[in-house]
């Protein structure tokens, strides 16, 4: 995400737009907003517990993640050994391994997330405000990259770099920027054209200051907003990859391994769909709000409104 | 405009090139071939079939000569289904992902913009929370859980409607279209949501307002067109990604689209067919953007085009 | 696993939300698809119980679209139940797998097993009304194996004479071991005796084509319209990925004994979307069923779930070009006898397939070699192969670290997830899993560079060992394990020479025995069919090769 702006005086003098850039509490007073929105503080707070949950689970569960119990196969929840979630199709717990798949699942949402962020704020940004032959180009390019044969592309990487859970996470953060490089293009079009970014302009700040001080700061609350909508797509990505060999490989798990797996049993071991699932929908939901949250926080107008 | 338009389908062309070029190497070098099979084939009849194809010939030249054939428009013979061209197939396959596609984006459009209206109305209310909620389960619970789910529902259970198939009521097409239809809700109203605040916070808006205006005058006539920029800078290849198909919902349901012809396509090693239908994709794609740029200028008049 | 009875309260809220959205509309506007389902108001088969529906229409599960229905060019299983419809080769299967006259009416072999006799039935048709002769097989055959013909599957054909130099293109398909006697006599020669050459003739490489047809339509010939066969039905609609439908074919030799008017060869290649299609009365069989529902089948349509023996091996190959398994036959051995294989076959893999001791699958008349362990009890394997781990080499303080490979599958993930758990708790092995997409499993298992052990599983293409032995010869090209042994190979060469059938299955059963002391593979399980048939299908019978032919097949009243 972007840094904290740098505070300027050609900043000072082009505040008069809806965000005039650096003023110097801004972060400080977004996050006074953000406390007051309860919704969104309910979020981090879940999100938080959820985080601390788990790495904790899984340590001091008695049941390993990856034990099977012969004779608990599929076993529905029971107080009994602990196995408040029941057990899968191996016998294993079910509890430590949604806590566990919980790891690599926010793991993944958020470095990929953190990936794509990067990469389409700066090609979007970069794109829309430059304009003309450069933005044809680039954007062209987004094109190709979206046409190109995703499946392919992960057989390669999986051929050419084998199995680095590193690259999982790169290979999904670079597929999935280009939503957020085609969104941030669409608003940056219509910012360039404002008044604060062509006083800026005027005065002669270089595009890129222009770009990092005026633009992308403004662009934060629509940022914020495909954010909470690109950390569930991460996640779901994550078990397509699986699918492909390239995701994670047993006996570890990820909430959209559980959830793949769960939804074969539907019907004959309802919880071994049920709970991963509400976990996974649960954390959607909470950054979900928590974007909702930020958003407001970010929005300068907001805050001289109440 | 117009010369807008002819310089961006003179853009497509090249494009197109650059996107056949990496295609086709890309999907070469995955490991396997169309007759890698388990059962291994005698290796004059493997020599007889590659010599068939043009498989024996070096890669440069079978790139020269796939793109010969592309200018005069022959997309070649499909390697899986023996009998079919691949032009033959993408005319069986398109009409079908199309017809569900298209519903489902309109389905998606319907349901997403009024959630993210009313959202955006009652920012923080209640009904913000209930709309978001609803959108979220969208994304929250994929495609892979849904569309067994409401099989199992509304075809096993209660048998309202068909589980699966072409048929030809309309019937057929009332689980594939929801089920394709319900992540798209979820994007297409957290983004109204997010940009309809930042318009409504604006001052063209707030002057409006104070002007005595009627909520759905402002909304019909100021607000909705720029709040729709982002949902538009994602809807352009998300449309072109629905009406070409989803691999799950065909799978599931049945249904002879595109999405099927892909996977299978990639999995086996049909370099034509998949060749096909990535560039029938981009060519879509390239498509809807242009559609999606034109729209800019009318729905925001700040973003010109030049 | 019991599950209660799906209430129906439970599903109103979200149905109600369904018609608000205004889309619970049409429920009953079916298509053109035949015989919605019925409620069972009917005794199934009338009051006698074989009493006929009125509607003679069978609506199968097709599996994967079929890549083409050109007999000689086809190679999936999915094309092949389909073609078994629409052509009749020489020889034929019965409901239960055995095989009977056909096309041919009778045959005869020569004293030295080279010279087989075919005499065709003299009312043989093809769809369009022409006579079926001896000369239509020729023409087959030849168009067979002939290599621009470009069929995959033509090797099969290898034992009949000058079938290996016509497919690899040193003679002339004209050259093939094959000549019409006269109008209704063929002769077939072979290059050895090979006593499962009937078996073989029942697969769709040796059926006949229409000369005339395939001449003017080329390989285009295979489409609706189009397609002359001589088997009881004939492809009326093809409709990609979506159906395949079938019609009765008049002028079939036995037209009076087919009693379905059409077949529906459904498209689905996802076992559960097939499941739900059945449950919900769209088919009346399906092509096979999800593992994973076996349990619950069993508990809830018992009667509808056929489960049966069927002619494939799963089993994991070692890497004996490599360490570890490179010769340390110990080491193999300890890991196959510390499998608990009732525990994999009966809870994980779930179909109640067969557990499996040997690499060929228990056939009539192969007396198979099973090895001594089979009859110990799993504490007695377990503590063996703790021996022979030791003697390998390995101990706690210096486990194995094994990489066990296979391709991207739920079932296959789910048996080796719980193999690596089992070899952990016996031997204290640490085992790496490893799924590749299946292209790249392929090669990657070909290569043998990286591997060490892997999955590996075959599926015979006729009643007989040989099609699982040879697969182990040390020149035979699907041997990704690299096993090379002399003594082997000479004793298939024994085998394939012997003309007296008892003796060449001894023979036989003597190679296994070396192949079983040297462990290439490690055998976990014999494969079963799986099928859902519904109550009002007749004449359904499970049998080895999964074989299913409409014709012997009829819809009850119900």
């Amino acid at each position: 995400m972007s840094t904290t702006p740098p505070k300027t005086p050609a900043a000072t003098a082009a505040t008069t737009g809806p965000r005039g850039a650096a003023e110097g509490g801004l972060w400080a007073d977004a996050f006074g907003v953000l406390r007051r929105n309860r919704a969104a503080m309910v979020a981090a707070a879940t999100l938080a517990l959820l985080a601390v949950l788990v790495v904790v689970v899984p340590a001091v569960s008695p049941n390993a993640f990856d034990r099977p119990d012969w004779d608990h196969i599929s076993a529905p929840p029971a107080l009994e050994g602990g196995r408040l979630f029941g057990t899968d199709s191996l016998g294993r717990d079910l509890l430590t391994r949604t806590f566990y798949g919980g790891r690599m699942s926010l793991l993944v949402g958020l470095v990929a997330t953190l990936v794509s962020l990067v990469l389409g704020i700066t090609w979007g940004a970069v794109a829309g405000y430059a304009g003309g032959r450069v933005d044809r180009v680039m954007m062209r390019i987004v094109d190709i990259l979206y046409a190109l044969p995703f499946m392919f592309l992960v057989i390669l990487l999986m051929v050419l770099f084998g199995r680095n859970i590193l690259l999982i996470f790169v290979a999904i953060g670079a597929i999935n920027w280009l939503d957020m490089a085609r969104i941030v293009r669409g608003q940056t079009l219509g910012l360039k054209e404002r008044e604060f970014v062509e006083a800026a302009r005027a005065m002669g700040v270089p595009p890129g200051a222009i770009i990092r001080r005026h633009i992308v700061p403004n662009l934060l609350g629509v940022v914020a907003v495909y954010v909470t909508l690109t950390i569930p797509q991460v996640i779901l990505v994550e078990s397509f990859l699986s699918f492909l060999g390239l995701g994670v490989q047993e006996p570890m798990t990820s909430w959209g391994a559980l959830v793949n797996e769960g939804a074969q049993e539907l019907e004959t071991a309802p919880w071994s769909l049920v709970f991963p699932a509400a976990f996974l929908a649960v954390t959607l939901l909470c950054f979900n709000f928590l974007g909702d949250g930020l958003r407001d926080a970010l929005d300068p107008r907001d805050r001289s409104a109440g | 405009m117009l010369g807008f338009i002819v310089r961006r389908v003179l853009d497509a062309i090249p494009t197109l090139l650059v996107l056949v070029t990496v295609a086709f190497f890309m999907i070469r070098l995955a490991p396997g071939g169309p007759f890698d099979a388990e059962k291994r084939l005698p290796p004059q009849v493997e020599q007889n079939l590659r010599a068939a194809y043009h498989l024996d010939e070096p890669l440069p030249l079978q790139f020269v000569r796939y793109v010969g054939n592309l200018a005069r428009g022959d997309f070649g013979p499909s390697f899986q289904y023996r009998d079919r061209t691949v032009t033959e197939l993408i005319a069986i396959g398109f009409p079908v992902s199309f017809r569900i596609g298209g519903l489902a984006l309109l389905v998606a459009l319907l349901a997403g913009l009024s959630l993210g209206t009313v959202a955006a109305l009652r920012q923080n209310g209640a009904a913000d929370h209930a709309a978001m909620a609803v959108a979220m389960a969208g994304i929250s619970v994929p495609t892979f859980v849904v569309a067994p789910l409401l099989v199992l529902l509304f075809a096993v259970t209660l048998g309202w409607l068909p589980a699966g198939g072409l048929g030809s009521g309309p019937a057929n097409l009332v689980l594939p279209v929801l089920t394709l239809a319900l992540p798209q809700v979820a994007y297409i109203a957290r983004l109204t949501r997010g940009s309809l605040i930042e318009v409504l916070r604006s001052p063209f808006i707030r002057t409006a307002r104070a002007q005595g205006l009627p909520l759905h005058t402002i909304l019909r006539y100021h607000a909705l067109k720029p709040a729709l920029v982002p949902v538009l800078s994602y809807l352009g290849p998300a449309a072109a990604g629905l009406i070409t198909g989803s691999v799950v919902v065909e799978q599931i349901f049945g249904l002879p689209g595109l999405g099927r012809y892909f996977v299978t396509g990639a999995l086996n090693r049909d370099y034509t067919l998949v060749m096909g239908i990535v560039i029938f994709y981009g060519a879509l794609i390239i498509l809807c953007n242009l559609v999606v740029d034109l729209l800019y200028g009318w729905l925001d008049p700040r973003a010109v085009q030049r | 696993m019991a599950e209660p009875r799906r209430t129906r309260r439970r599903a109103l809220p979200l149905a109600a939300l369904a018609l608000v959205l205004g889309l619970g509309l049409a429920a009953c506007g079916r298509g053109p698809e035949p015989g919605a389902a019925v409620p069972a108001a009917v005794a199934v088969g009338g009051a006698t119980g074989t009493e006929l529906h009125a509607r003679q229409v069978l609506r199968r599960g097709g599996g994967p679209e079929p890549e083409t229905l050109d007999p000689h060019r086809a190679e999936g299983v999915s094309s092949s139940n389909i073609l078994r419809d629409l052509f009749e080769g020489l020889v034929g299967e019965a409901a239960d797998g055995t095989l009977q006259p056909a096309a041919a009416a009778s045959w005869a072999v020569s004293d030295d097993g080279l010279t087989w006799t075919f005499r065709l039935r003299p009312d043989g048709r093809w769809s369009n009304g022409d006579r079926v002769t001896a000369a239509d097989f020729v023409y087959g055959l030849r168009r067979s194996v002939d290599p621009a013909t470009l069929s995959e599957y033509s090797a099969i054909l290898a034992p009949i004479e000058n079938a290996e130099a016509v497919i690899a293109g040193e003679r002339p398909p004209a050259d093939l071991g094959v000549r019409a006697l006269d109008d209704l006599t063929l002769e077939i020669r072979v290059r050895a005796p090979t006593p499962y050459l009937l078996g073989l003739l029942t697969h769709s490489s040796a059926y006949p084509v229409h000369r005339p047809t395939v001449e003017q339509y080329g390989s285009g010939f295979a489409r609706p319209g189009r397609l002359v066969g001589n088997g009881p039905f004939v492809l009326d609609e093809w409709r990609v990925q979506s159906h395949i439908r079938l019609v009765r074919n008049a002028y079939f030799r036995d037209a009076a004994g087919t009693v379905l008017e059409e077949v529906w060869y459904y498209t689905i290649e996802n076992a559960d979307a097939e499941l739900a299609r059945y449950r919900a009365g769209e088919l009346d069989m399906t092509y096979t069923v999800p593992a994973r529902q076996i349990g619950w089948l069993r508990e809830n349509l018992p009667a509808e779930l056929k489960i049966a023996p069927y002619l494939g091996s799963y089993v994991f190959g070692f890497n004996l070009g490599q360490p570890p398994f490179r010769d340390n036959q110990p080491l193999r051995l300890a890991l196959t006898l510390a499998l608990d294989r009732e525990i994999l076959t009966g809870r994980i893999s779930g179909a109640g397939e067969l557990p499996a001791y040997t690499w060929v699958p228990p056939m009539p008349g192969y007396p198979s070699p099973t090895p001594e362990w089979a009859s110990w009890t799993q504490e007695e394997r377990e503590a063996e192969a703790r021996r022979q781990y030791a003697a390998a080499g390995y101990s706690a303080e210096r486990p194995l670290r094994l990489q066990l490979l296979y391709n991207t599958d739920p079932n296959h993930r789910r048996l080796a997830a719980a193999m690596a758990a089992m070899w952990r708790e016996v031997l204290g092995v640490e085992t790496e899993l490893l799924n590749q997409e299946w292209q790249v499993f392929l090669q990657t298992r070909r290569e043998g560079f990286e591997t060490e052990a892997f999955r590996y599983g075959w599926i015979g293409d006729y009643q007989d060992p040989y099609t699982f032995l040879e697969i182990l010869h040390s020149r035979n090209g699907l041997n990704d394990m690299g096993y090379r042994n002399p003594a082997y190979d000479e004793l298939l060469a024994k085998a394939a020479a012997e003309v007296d059938a008892t003796v060449r299955l001894q023979l036989l059963s003597e190679a296994e025995r070396l192949l079983l002391a040297d462990l290439p593979v490690l055998p976990l399980y014999f494969y079963v069919s799986k099928q859902l048939v519904k109550p009002w299908v007749a004449g359904f019978e499970p049998n080895l090769l999964d074989h299913h032919p409409s014709r012997h097949l009829r819809i009850l009243a119900h």
